[in-house]
């Protein structure tokens, strides 16, 4: 019970990590954020742009969460598709790693609809499938925790779950790219913009790897 | 693929003002009969170097004919907005267009004096890819490399309207067309934006039979060149607005959007106004309602002249129009800097009232019926013609060609290719008197384009604050 206990911990803590590393990663949006507050010429244009970005992000999150949780009331299943979860978040790792050609899509999204951008953004790039495997970990130790319950039950308490991951993950990543957003904005100008600004593709599609074989363990630990 | 942004990246123009200054120019050296190739030269800006104000390397490509005109970056200070997911290209290759050929050089200039071809694109690859012909303004931006053609299909560039094709960025595979609603847009020449506002400025000339082989003075008398400038929604790709200054402006070229991208505003210069010979300066803007507006804010007059010191082209007309073939704008989007190639002149306007523009300073060299001098006591062929700024706006850069067979009717007399350049200091703008570069006998020179980006490269997409 008690490892159960640190187990959920370290993987909500995981949930919030992974927020935060997008939310640094100026490919995800923040500088649009210092944009639009200095294009508007108006501080509160970038509470807007930022809660715009998170929106679009959050819809590509539970987008891709909201599926697996329907799936894992095949509670006889559950050890395949977490396998196979896994196996599909190393797929898009190594694609990733062998494409590194950005989607040409994105760049004829209009630069005000930053919502839709950042939805499009993290589907690309596989932001949503990073948090699949830590998302499946918490279900099923909560599952081990709540016993055998009806199906029904179980995926309620999974959506919730989803919902939750997702808010979680969305907030963490609009905190951090909020933060660095704001003190580009008030005190350090545009100059650090570029500045801050480091080529993580690599280092990305190595996350999302790691993310599937720890998903593919995992779930043959029997967690 | 670099690890953090190219350094000659910027967010805003005044980041740019403030980078550090260029250290080479690249310049366009053309064969005007095709009898050399044509290539690029790079030119040492360092002061102080031994070398300076010569030219230190040349890339001369194997193709003989190609008639270099325009060219510019494959990435440039656009690639910080993370929309368009190009970070971390690098500035190192020039796209340069063959205006008579069609062929397209991919040029490394990573290390200036080693310069050398990387990628040729055949001009047959050209036409069947895109179905236009005659490649000549290029910009970095949102999908790649976008590049304006003067011609559409067929021998003579007139089967179908010319526009605008969209190049891979780091493969320069030719994509296609860009236009999925082009309008009334018939004709081409320029175009440039405003990356985060969306828009797109595009300028007409003439089509291919009306310039190839020299202006046509019935078409030009019968107002037939272009006179319009289209407004584009820039990613839907469709034009929005097509503005006609009146038939009487012949040939709207150079399109300078303000630099800072909250403006809404820029500029069009018009070569002649058939009515008077004017030269000529449009401010364009969006009004509140989101409507393109223009108005004439310049307007320059041209010199009586007997009639025995004129070309015969201009004989009848006893008069030297202004001509004005380029503009640029500085980076701070305070001086227009307008090249009357007829009269010898470099204007430079104060705009930082776009609609009230001030004559601020004025340099007299070469020109029709005068060839004034440097002031080095060398000659100076034609008219002041493609003008290129420094980043800080310290420098004015120009050559002096307008396009081979267009020099030899306007300046019979004249041959050469020379490079000059202005100071803009505590004593205005003026000549520098040591920095003079006389192009290999036989080669003219055409657009300039200055190491690490300059006044009509790069594309900004934060404000300057």
């Amino acid at each position: 019970m008690f490892g159960d206990m640190t187990t959920v911990t370290a993987l909500w803590w995981a949930v919030i990590f992974s927020g935060l590393y997008h939310g640094i990663n100026p490919g995800m949006g923040w500088p649009l954020a210092v944009s639009a507050a200095l294009m508007e010429r108006k501080h509160s244009a970038m509470p807007k742009a930022l809660a715009m970005l998170a929106a679009g992000h959050f819809l590509a999150m539970i987008g891709i969460l909201l599926p697996f949780s329907l799936m894992i009331f095949l509670v006889e299943w559950e050890m395949h598709i977490r396998v196979g979860a896994g196996l599909l978040v190393i797929a898009m790792g190594i694609y990733l790693l062998i494409n590194r050609r950005h989607p040409k899509i994105l760049a004829r999204i209009h630069p005000a609809r930053l919502a839709l951008w950042s939805f499009l953004a993290a589907m690309a790039h596989g932001a949503g499938l990073m948090l699949v495997p830590i998302f499946l970990g918490i279900c099923a130790v909560d599952a081990d925790d709540t016993g055998h319950l009806a199906a029904q039950t179980l995926m309620g308490s999974n959506v919730k779950t989803a919902f939750v991951v997702a808010l979680v993950h969305t907030a963490a990543m609009t905190v951090a790219g909020g933060v660095i957003a704001m003190v580009i904005y008030l005190w350090l100008g545009l100059k650090f913009l570029s500045k801050t600004w480091f080529n993580l593709d690599v280092v990305w599609a190595t996350s999302l790897v790691l993310v599937g074989v720890f998903g593919v363990s995992f779930a043959y630990l029997g967690h | 693929m670099n690890l953090r942004p190219d350094p000659t990246f910027h967010a805003s123009p005044k980041l740019a003002m403030e980078a550090p200054v260029e250290n080479y120019a690249f310049t366009v050296m053309l064969s005007p009969d095709g009898s050399q190739s044509d290539g690029i030269a790079v030119v040492d800006l360092k002061p102080g170097s031994d070398t300076y104000g010569q030219i230190v390397h040349q890339v001369i490509v194997p193709n003989k004919g190609d008639e270099f005109h325009h060219f510019g970056w494959n990435a440039c200070s656009s690639s910080l907005s993370p929309l368009t997911g190009h970070a971390f290209l690098e500035r190192r290759y020039l796209i340069v267009p063959g205006i008579r050929s069609s062929r397209i050089y991919i040029i490394d200039v990573k290390e200036p004096l080693k310069a050398k071809i990387h990628k040729t694109i055949e001009p047959e690859e050209l036409f069947a890819k895109t179905g236009y012909s005659r490649p000549h303004t290029i910009h970095c931006g949102p999908e790649g490399i976008y590049v304006s053609c003067l011609g559409g299909g067929g021998e003579d560039g007139t089967d179908g309207p010319p526009g605008i094709f969209i190049m891979d960025c780091e493969t320069f595979e030719i994509i296609g067309q860009y236009e999925m609603d082009r309008g009334k847009q018939d004709k081409h020449y320029d175009f440039w934006w405003n990356l985060p506002q969306d828009y797109m400025v595009s300028s007409e000339w003439g089509l291919p039979p009306q310039f190839e082989n020299g202006v046509v003075p019935e078409d030009l008398l019968s107002n037939k060149y272009g006179h319009s400038i289209h407004f584009w929604d820039l990613r839907a790709r469709k034009n929005i607005q097509t503005m006609d200054f009146g038939e009487n402006y012949q040939m709207a070229l150079e399109i300078r959007p303000a630099h800072d991208p909250t403006k809404s505003y820029g500029f069009c210069g018009v070569v002649v106004d058939t009515t008077n010979l004017q030269g000529a300066i449009f401010t364009w803007w969006r009004d509140d309602d989101g409507v393109w507006q223009s108005k004439k804010t310049i307007t320059i007059d041209p010199r009586p002249e007997k009639p025995e010191n004129l070309p015969p082209l201009l004989q009848g007309f006893e008069a030297v129009p202004p001509l004005v073939t380029d503009i640029d704008l500085s980076l701070d989007d305070k001086y227009l800097y307008v090249a009357c190639w007829g009269l010898g002149e470099m204007h430079q306007y104060d705009v930082s009232d776009p609609m009230n523009p001030v004559l601020a300073g004025k340099v007299e060299l070469g020109g029709i019926a005068k060839g004034e001098a440097h002031p080095n006591g060398k000659p100076f062929a034609y008219g002041p013609q493609m003008v290129e700024v420094s980043r800080d706006g310290k420098r004015v850069y120009w050559t002096n060609s307008l396009y081979s067979t267009w020099d030899d009717q306007f300046y019979p007399d004249d041959e050469g290719g020379q490079m000059v350049m202005a100071n803009n200091d505590e004593n205005g703008f003026h000549l520098d008197k040591d920095f003079y570069v006389d192009f290999p006998k036989g080669l003219r020179s055409h657009q300039i384009r200055l190491e690490g980006g300059d006044c009509s490269t790069d594309s900004f997409c934060y404000p300057s604050v």
